[in-house]
């Protein structure tokens, strides 16, 4: 197959696909559709809340799928076996500042069961190998949302600070955290923490050692500690180009432990997120353990493929004193030489190809 | 090889004080305050590119990409809420974000608030916090008629000194946030740009202090 047969898109899938089945992970396919209360339930999972709904014919409430994760998690068994899924689904959502639904491609995996540092390891590896694939300038971003709960459960504030807190680590907005922490009487001690962590960033390996040094809570360690373990891995597959960055903020009631988002260069936005999200199954009453990501193809089509000097190679002109015999002769001949061609009338405008092949009265070129 | 860092400047007041910052952080580049033509202003020892963009519209280059940085209000920030970093506030642009009304006006809350503003994003979300039904007034200028003409009951506006209000018998009757100027930055770009972006943001920040 010509590299040009393939769009810029369709190629990656097709990369990340054959990556996916390479380490074990079996194709799974979900419905287009899915009961609306899913979604109900789990609004603060989706990217963006808008769902497209329509009544089935039974009258119930349908939604066009806004995300995968969901219906996988939904349909998968909690009998302590581990499933590696991948998939490439088409979902529908409003992108964020977006004023209308959009088509989005998708795909990514999902590990399923019993999440050891293996497990996540290998995921995380793939995520980073995932960005390779599309383009060399790579950043995948981690952290562990357990550094940042463990250091805000110290203080005595509820779920909607701690949300406001963890939305300005998000922003890197240190001035913002330093007037919020002061107005929700939040400690001095851990005003300075948040605020050093928004500050810890850069290759995973070496700001690790420098956020171990830092002055934190137990558990903020023992979050750590699964970082170091990542980063010891992700260092034995050779990848690089992980940082560490604590504004990688997901939502806590889904998330928990790891979580990392991936760019390329020349896409104005993440490409790729993902994380371990055992409470999303805690709250579909599974007691199984879950990690994934999700690659967003659509975005793809900003990486410009170098534009192809030809529409066509060959273009193949007749009239009406062409005898059609002699037009297939000219295009087997040319299918023959491996050369791409058009068939078009004389009148119609000339597309830009390498030769012309003209049948008509005159002589050919 | 040093890459450029494309900067987003609100045209206006706000934008040549922000400009004046940068120029004081040794990001100076004085065709850009010239009368002239151009579109974009290079300065390339110090590796910046700036372009003029109408203020609430630098948020959507920077979040967009167009831009790797910009300055944009806060007040804007909050309306959009775009998906960028907010890595410094520039102190400049000072202002409020505020409910005001007649002064002598006291909520019934007895039937349907009607509020007049630039900004429905803010209004709706300080008065859902409030479980405050309200009839949102979209205005795009001359707010503060509003409430005289009887068009709306309060308006949530910006109030640089609070002058304007007090010339026509309004008042701030709450205020909802602080407002200024601050230095954002596209997230994806900031990835391959980083140590660039912070060199800047480390000596605007000294600039700002200065």
């Amino acid at each position: 197959m010509k590299p040009e047969t393939l769009t810029t898109q369709e190629r990656i899938m097709l990369e990340l696909r054959e990556l996916y089945l390479g380490y074990g992970y079996r194709p799974y396919k979900v419905g287009k559709f899915e009961e609306y209360d899913l979604y109900m339930r789990n609004k603060k999972f989706l990217a963006s809340e808008q769902v497209l709904t329509f009544s089935d014919t039974n009258g119930k409430l349908k939604a066009l799928k806004p995300d995968v994760t969901l219906s996988i998690v939904k349909n998968a068994k909690d009998d302590g076996r581990t499933q590696k899924l991948c998939y490439t689904e088409t979902v529908y959502r409003v992108p964020r500042n977006a004023y209308g639904f959009r088509e989005i491609m998708q795909t990514g995996l999902e590990c399923i069961g019993r999440v050891d540092d293996y497990a996540a390891g290998e995921v995380l590896m793939l995520a980073a190998r995932s960005l390779g694939r599309i383009s060399e300038r790579y950043v995948l971003d981690v952290s562990d949302v357990g550094v940042l709960s463990g250091v805000l459960a110290e203080e005595p504030i509820g779920d909607a600070e701690c949300v406001k807190l963890l939305s300005l680590v998000g922003e890197k907005n240190l001035h913002g955290l330093a007037v919020a922490c002061a107005e929700l009487g939040v400690s001095e001690r851990t005003a300075k923490r948040l605020s050093e962590l928004v500050l810890a960033c850069g290759p995973l390996k070496g700001t690790l050692s420098r956020v171990e040094s830092l002055d934190l809570p137990e558990t903020s360690r023992e979050a750590l500690a699964g970082l170091r373990r990542m980063s010891d891995m992700l260092l034995s597959y050779g990848i690089e180009n992980v940082n560490l960055d604590f504004s990688v903020v997901n939502d806590m009631d889904y998330y928990n432990g790891l979580v990392f988002r991936g760019f390329v260069e020349g896409i104005p936005s993440g490409i790729l997120a993902g994380g371990r999200y055992d409470n999303l199954l805690l709250r579909m009453g599974k007691h199984s353990e879950a990690i994934g990501f999700a690659v967003y193809l659509d975005q793809l089509e900003r990486l410009t493929a170098a534009k192809p000097a030809y529409e066509t190679e060959a273009l193949v002109i007749y009239d009406d004193a062409t005898n059609p015999l002699e037009i297939v002769r000219a295009t087997e001949t040319l299918r023959a030489r491996g050369v791409s061609f058009r068939v078009q009338r004389e009148e119609e405008p000339c597309p830009r190809c390498r030769e012309i092949v003209r049948l008509t009265k005159e002589i050919n070129v | 090889m040093k890459r450029m860092i494309n900067v987003a400047l609100p045209k206006g007041r706000l934008g040549e004080k922000a400009y004046a910052l940068f120029a004081r952080a040794g990001y100076d580049c004085p065709e850009l305050l010239e009368e002239n033509r151009k579109l974009t202003f290079e300065n390339e020892a110090a590796g910046v590119r700036y372009f003029w963009v109408k203020p609430s519209d630098v948020a959507i280059y920077v979040e967009r990409g167009a831009a790797d940085i910009g300055v944009a209000g806060k007040d804007i920030l909050l309306e959009y809420a775009p998906d960028v970093y907010e890595l410094l506030d520039l102190s400049i642009g000072k202002c409020r974000m505020c409910v005001a009304g007649p002064r002598d006006f006291a909520d019934p809350h007895t039937g349907i608030l009607r509020v007049a503003t630039k900004f429905p994003a803010i209004a709706r979300r300080h008065y859902a916090v409030q479980s405050r039904e309200i009839d949102m007034i979209r205005l795009n200028g001359s707010i503060e008629l509003a409430p005289i003409l009887g068009l709306s009951d309060v308006i949530v506006d910006i109030v640089e000194t609070g002058k304007t209000l007090a010339e026509n018998g309004l008042s701030i009757l709450e205020e909802i946030d602080p407002i200024s100027a601050r230095l954002i930055a596209n997230k994806a770009n900031y990835k391959f740009k980083g140590e660039e972006i912070e060199i800047l943001r480390q000596s605007l920040e000294q600039a700002v202090r200065a």
